[in-house]
């Protein structure tokens, strides 16, 4: 059973999705999502904890060799992954009943949580393969089923949110496919490890740089590196609750990861950071992110659309992260990931209650949430304190890290804009918390009462997890810098 | 000449860029929504023969192992080409798809007509 753990940590979910079409009842789906989901992270953490104890596991299907067929690799750097992507997904899964069924279509809520089950077996997919083209497939399974989540909104903006993603997301999936292609005319294979190990004599050739082109730019797409982040914020805002919440704490990491398992793992630190300008460049985009982005979530009427531009600058600190390359720069860019999905999941968990009890989630309408919601609001408080990166909380934790990096490296002025820009999202989660506690409940929230335990519960784990983590870093930072340890001595 | 020669050479790489950069200028410069799909199918499409042309060796037979031949062309590219497809396929009817609600919803397909309704609303 242990060894065939890697196959099933997609494969549940994959048969999951398709039980959930069949049943085509929404009770029977929810109770298929909610087994499902319980049981991906117990597989993860067994998968961890062995990955720790004994090294890489290496699981090829069919018996192929690894230059024939597909192998599944795990590392420190992906089970951290598996881990998070599975994880977040249980915590959340008690939140999704009332909110998805207030949200969506009765006839269509057994379709939901098809799209869903598919949308987790796709980002289990990327993190878990050492397969460059198999990558692709998994990133489309779960691109695909995530342009229904969100085309699922109740909004009739949703559809073309929806469709613009679908456009951006196939070109940057296509790009993305182009440099593997060049890379497999260059190698011969598609494992990542046997890539890897041929890179080397052909480093200097016009279709690695081309691929290395491709895939950043594809890649950084699907993450929302600013300026290719436009798709993100009307995704985020129109489509369902619980769909946000998943999106937002997972899909955009496991990008991430697919993109650092690429400059580091695959092209190699000294070629993409010291040979090309590749560093720098992310650094302006990074730092642009976390201006530009959180200047403009500032200026939002819609709660949703304003934690979405936050997402944007905060995906800047963790490339600004990648972009340092050294231990703790990377250390920090990958704790800031794990940190920041569990500050966005409670974040937007709490914009999905009240947006279960209220009915809305434009900023104005929550005048006086805080007195109606307390415990909802309490929560939305603690994520708030860790976005902006107040000491005690898991935000300062990461911010600590690339502060330490840049002064390692001698950007002085990096570490002054890092802390400069935490003060933007100073502004906008203070603006909310004015509004929700200072001001007298308006009518749109004259029958609102405190969210439903089920929905209290998942927010309340994942906040009181953000503060436990700016404490107690052991785990969290611990794996990070084992992660980026092995990220930066290559693949073996 | 030579040059001439050496662009007739690849002439298959030519192709595929320029189905590439059709494509990719298509979703970018029209706005009408089905007019962008034809121009991302086209781009993705591209891609299929990028991948083909490394596989294929010239005189090359297909990829069957029998005596009589010695050289025939490289099977996996097919193979993944052909999930590319089916990936290509399922894009293509999901965004379809969303044009038809997309069209339900505002009575049009054209996008700035669309901005220009959410805008009024």
């Amino acid at each position: 059973m242990q060894a065939q753990l890697p196959a099933l940590q997609v494969v549940l979910p994959l048969i999951g999705a398709v039980l959930a079409a069949l049943v085509r009842r929404s009770g029977p789906a929810y109770v298929i999502t909610l087994v499902v989901s319980l049981l991906l992270p117990v597989m993860s953490w067994l998968l961890l904890g062995q990955v720790l104890n004994e090294g890489p596991i290496s699981y090829v299907f069919g018996d192929w060799s690894r230059e024939l067929g597909i192998e599944y690799r795990i590392d420190a750097v992906n089970a951290l992954l598996l881990v998070l992507v599975s994880t977040i997904g249980a915590v959340i899964a008690p939140f999704a009943h009332r909110s998805v069924a207030a949200e969506i279509e009765e006839g269509r809520v057994a379709w939901f949580y098809a799209a869903y089950l598919l949308c987790v077996a796709g980002l289990l997919g990327i993190a878990i393969t050492g397969d460059a083209f198999n990558a692709f497939v998994f990133l489309e399974v779960s691109s695909l089923a995530t342009y229904i989540l969100i085309a699922l909104g109740r909004d009739r903006r949703a559809l073309l949110a929806s469709y613009q993603y679908l456009i951006m997301g196939t070109i940057g999936a296509t790009f993305y496919v182009i440099g593997v292609g060049l890379l497999y005319v260059m190698t011969g294979t598609l494992n990542l490890v046997l890539i890897a190990e041929r890179i080397v004599d052909v480093e200097a050739t016009r279709p690695v740089l081309a691929a290395l082109a491709f895939i950043v730019v594809g890649i950084s797409l699907k993450l929302a590196l600013f300026p290719l982040h436009v798709w993100l914020p009307n995704a985020y805002a129109y489509a369902p609750s619980f769909a946000t919440v998943f999106l937002a704490a997972t899909a955009t990491k496991v990008a991430i990861y697919l993109f650092v398992r690429y400059l580091f793992s695959i092209f190699g630190v000294g070629f993409v950071f010291a040979d090309l300008p590749v560093g720098p460049v992310l650094i302006v985009l990074s730092v642009a992110a976390m201006f530009g982005a959180a200047t403009v979530a500032v200026f939002q009427s819609d709660l949703k659309r304003m934690l979405a531009y936050s997402s944007v600058g905060q995906v800047g600190y963790i490339t600004l992260g990648i972009a340092l390359a050294n231990l703790n720069g990377l250390t920090g860019g990958l704790v800031h990931l794990l940190n920041h999905a569990l500050i966005k999941g409670t974040l937007f968990m709490s914009a999905g209650a009240m947006v279960f009890r209220g009915g809305s989630c434009a900023i104005d309408d929550l005048a006086g949430v805080g007195r109606r919601m307390p415990l909802t609001m309490s929560a939305f408080v603690v994520a708030g304190l860790g976005l902006i990166g107040v000491p005690g909380t898991a935000g300062f934790v990461s911010k600590w890290y690339l502060i330490v990096a840049s002064l390692e490296l001698g950007l002085w002025w990096l570490a002054f804009l890092i802390v400069a820009s935490s003060l933007i999202s100073l502004v906008y989660v203070g603006r909310v918390i004015e509004t929700a506690w200072f001001r007298e409940p308006g009518k749109a929230l004259a029958e609102a009462r405190e969210a439903p335990l089920e929905m209290l519960a998942p927010i309340w784990i994942l906040a009181f997890a953000s503060v436990y983590f700016g404490i107690d870093t052991d785990l969290t930072a611990g794996l990070a810098a084992k992660a980026a340890a092995t990220l930066l001595a290559g693949l073996q | 000449m030579t040059a001439a020669n050496e662009i007739l050479a690849h002439y298959n790489q030519w192709i595929t860029i320029f189905l590439m950069v059709a494509g990719l200028y298509i979703v970018i410069a029209r706005g009408n929504m089905i007019k962008k799909l034809v121009g991302l199918s086209l781009f993705q499409t591209s891609v299929y023969l990028l991948y083909l042309s490394a596989g294929k060796i010239l005189e090359g037979t297909p990829p069957i192992v029998a005596p009589a031949y010695a050289v025939y062309t490289h099977p996996l590219p097919h193979v993944l080409i052909l999930t590319a497809i089916v990936v290509g396929v399922g894009t293509l009817a999901l965004g379809l798809a969303l044009v038809v609600r997309i069209n339900e919803a505002y009575g049009t397909i054209e996008e700035d007509e669309i901005f220009a309704r959410d805008d009024k609303a």
